[in-house]
């Protein structure tokens, strides 16, 4: 097998985790900072792909990238205010119980509301064709959700690092009660955050319509290569999170060239190796509050 | 009148027959009470999966039967009773099996229909044949079903897998497309697609053509692009999909992003999706089973009824379950009994239905399957399409009309079947 072959599938590979990068980071800032598994997260995704559906219909395709995830994000705030933050201090169970109903309702309204049957979502005229760079090819919206995921990953990591917002999630994440004490209100920090993250889901679901299509299960499909990296990443791992998406992109892609039957437990066989190795996942740092 | 109550007596008669076989008691039998509290309208159980990934086919199949229904009670019922439909969400076989005994023994229902999932029609073909009610497949594929795990009372309107890839096969190989070819496949990994694979690199090799490779691909694939990627590499003369659902939208969609000049077709396809993915997703030419375009009056009256009533045109999974309960309905009327063996005497007899095609159909007497033409269709240029349903151009019915029905049928050998 020549070495070009290998290098345009990892190539790819990278493409593909792109997008998941954007959906795991989403879920990995709610987890640091609520303490939330949000087991909705993959309803928020497919929220952010029927939206899109709307949107795109009166504004095109841009308009829909810009205002769905936003849409998105304030769904959340709502649940946030109204469900979510009640939970915080109790049991982490009720939480989880909370969104994994939340999910469950979330694809079935999705059903009552645009049907059961999927709706045809195509790639933008803008960005049809492809580009071929000597033997590559590679197509020219793969390339641009590249571009989106890297400006979002980049936008994210500014907020959190660069900004006084950021350094209250940040000490937020690490000691909820001393923020607290120093005077600071963290609730609306939680619901920013909440909000950022599923906005995030928001906008891979927008990103994938055009590629997978838009169906009601298209949410609970995801989840679970969400949790994945996550787990891989390691929690509280800004970074982590970006290498893992990154890292199953190019392990599946692989896969996929040698031995297609494993390509979707591929990711899984990274995990346990990974944990065997790095019990906290590949970046993981020691959390004193989750040990 | 008195004619009308006799035969609503024989009727009663015979459905409480059927409960002493289901082991309610045969002290039953003498009661007047008993026989006036049968119910009066005739009932047919129905069986889909409304949720789950086979749901949106579903939902299709569902409404069509209620159409059917309604219209046979616009027109006066059956036999002077009214029919009603009674409808269950059959989310896997082990439900699907509890749904048959609530259907068959709380319902009283006198014949079964629906399905897509073929492990779902499998536990209900065997319940059925328990309880001898008539149970009419309108939408599992799997060839065993009609060969290996046939049995007296299942029938089959749905074509199965071999009866698609002989489609698109025969049609493959009048246009030379097969000798000496070197076709690229891709497999969904589980029952139904390993079943497709086998009938189609079957029907490959025996006419000269090769399988240069063959990818198994998990179910629920989202991204194709390093599948994409191995055909570009592997240059086929022909690229053969035996996926279907989700996976068959999400290639194809993706298959046309790359635009890689190898042909398309595939092992089976249903509508649904293909219109889910959009017209200008899509590529290749495909079989159907039957399409709302086709020309007969009968069919274009039906299409205009349900489009009338649901907003929508009728998919192949609507054709399926519509003309199920006509089938039905029409072997009742014509046995004058609500006795499932004599419904049995009557199908295997040859008798005829007008299904909406060309050709009516039959059911074959050995394995149950109901001959009948299919027809092989292209993807038109998103220009020529009038609305977001239109998004095949008809190129002929297979078996071509002076052609046996038999020609895309599995042969006795492909499939054997024997019913005990």
């Amino acid at each position: 097998m020549p070495l070009f072959v290998i290098l345009e599938h990892m190539a790819n590979g990278l493409l593909v985790g792109s997008y998941y990068v954007v959906l795991a980071l989403g879920l990995s800032l709610i987890f640091s900072l609520g303490g939330v598994v949000n087991l909705a997260h993959g309803a928020f995704y497919a929220l952010g792909a029927y939206l899109a559906w709307e949107v795109q219909r009166r504004l095109g395709f841009f308009g829909a990238l810009a205002l769905s995830p936003l849409g998105v994000a304030a769904i959340g705030v709502v649940i946030e205010r109204l469900c979510l933050r009640r939970l915080y201090r109790e049991d982490p169970g009720l939480a989880l119980l909370f969104t994994f109903g939340l999910a469950m309702a979330a694809e079935q309204s999705l059903r009552l509301v645009w049907g059961a049957t999927g709706l045809p979502f195509g790639i933008p005229e803008a960005l049809r064709g492809q580009i071929f760079l000597g033997d590559f090819i590679y197509s020219r919206y793969r390339l641009a959700v590249l571009a989106v995921s890297a400006v979002a990953v980049l936008g994210c990591w500014l907020l959190l690092n660069k900004t006084s917002f950021g350094l209250v999630v940040r000490a937020g994440t690490r000691d909820p009660e001393m923020v607290r004490a120093l005077g600071i209100a963290l609730s609306p920090v939680l619901t920013a955050i909440f909000a950022l993250g599923v906005g995030l889901a928001g906008l891979a679901g927008v990103m994938s319509a055009p590629l997978a299509g838009v169906q009601p299960a298209m949410g609970t499909e995801i989840l679970t290569a969400a949790f994945v990296i996550v787990v891989i990443g390691g929690l509280g791992s800004f970074w982590g999170v970006v290498y893992a998406g990154l890292l199953v992109g190019v392990v599946r892609g692989l896969t996929v060239l040698f031995y297609p039957p494993a390509a979707e437990a591929s990711m899984y066989a990274l995990m346990v190796l990974v944990l065997l190795v790095r019990p906290r996942g590949l970046m993981g740092e020691r959390f004193e509050r989750f040990e | 009148m008195t004619s009308e109550r006799d035969d609503r007596t024989q009727l009663s008669r015979r459905d409480l027959l059927k409960t002493v076989a289901a082991g309610a008691g045969a002290a039953a039998l003498g009661f007047p009470a008993v026989v006036r509290s049968q119910p009066d309208a005739i009932r047919i159980g129905h069986l889909t999966p409304r949720t789950g990934f086979l749901g949106q086919l579903g939902e299709y199949g569902l409404n069509a039967a209620m159409l059917a229904v309604e219209e046979a009670n616009a027109a006066g019922g059956v036999l002077g009773r009214k029919v009603e439909l009674i409808a269950e969400d059959s989310v896997n076989p082990g439900v699907a099996v509890t749904k048959v005994q609530k259907l068959v023994e709380r319902d009283r229902v006198l014949g079964l229909l629906g399905e897509i999932s073929s492990a779902s029609a499998l536990a209900i073909g065997e319940q059925a044949n328990r309880y001898k009610v008539v149970y009419i497949n309108t939408g599992a594929n799997s060839d065993e079903l009609r060969g290996k795990n046939c049995n007296r009372f299942m029938f089959h309107v749905e074509g199965c897998n071999t009866m698609y890839t002989k489609t698109i096969g025969q049609w493959q190989k009048s246009k030379n497309l097969i000798r000496g070819a070197k076709w690229y496949m891709l497999t969904a990994d589980y029952a139904f697609g390993h079943d497709l694979f086998r009938v189609s690199s079957r029907f490959l090799t025996e006419n000269g053509g090769t399988v240069m490779a063959n990818d198994m691909v998990p179910t629920n694939t989202p991204d194709y692009s390093a599948y994409i990627l191995k055909i570009r590499q592997a240059k086929p003369d022909f690229v053969y999909i035996n996926l279907a659902g989700t996976d068959q939208t999400s290639f194809l969609k993706q298959y046309k992003e790359f635009n890689l000049s190898f042909p398309l077709a595939g092992g089976v396809m249903d509508t649904v999706p293909f219109w889910a993915a959009g017209v200008d997703s899509l590529s290749g030419h495909w079989q159907s089973l039957w399409y709302h375009g086709l020309t007969m009056p009968a069919a274009q009256a039906f299409t205009k009824r349900f489009s009338d009533k649901y907003g929508k045109p009728p998919d192949n999974q609507a054709w399926g379950d519509y003309v199920g309960v006509k089938i039905l309905l029409q072997a009742m009327a014509e046995t004058k009994s609500s006795e499932g063996a004599k419904w049995v005497a009557y199908f295997e007899k040859g008798a005829t239905f007008d299904i909406l095609k060309g050709r009516k159909g039959s059911f074959r007497e050995w394995d149950h399957q109901l001959l009948q033409e299919m027809y092989v269709v292209r993807v038109k240029d998103k220009k020529d399409a009038k609305d977001k349903w239109d998004i095949f151009e008809l190129i002929q019915p297979a078996p071509a009309a002076s052609e046996s029905l038999e020609l895309i049928q599995p042969t006795k050998q492909e499939n054997p079947c024997t019913m005990a």
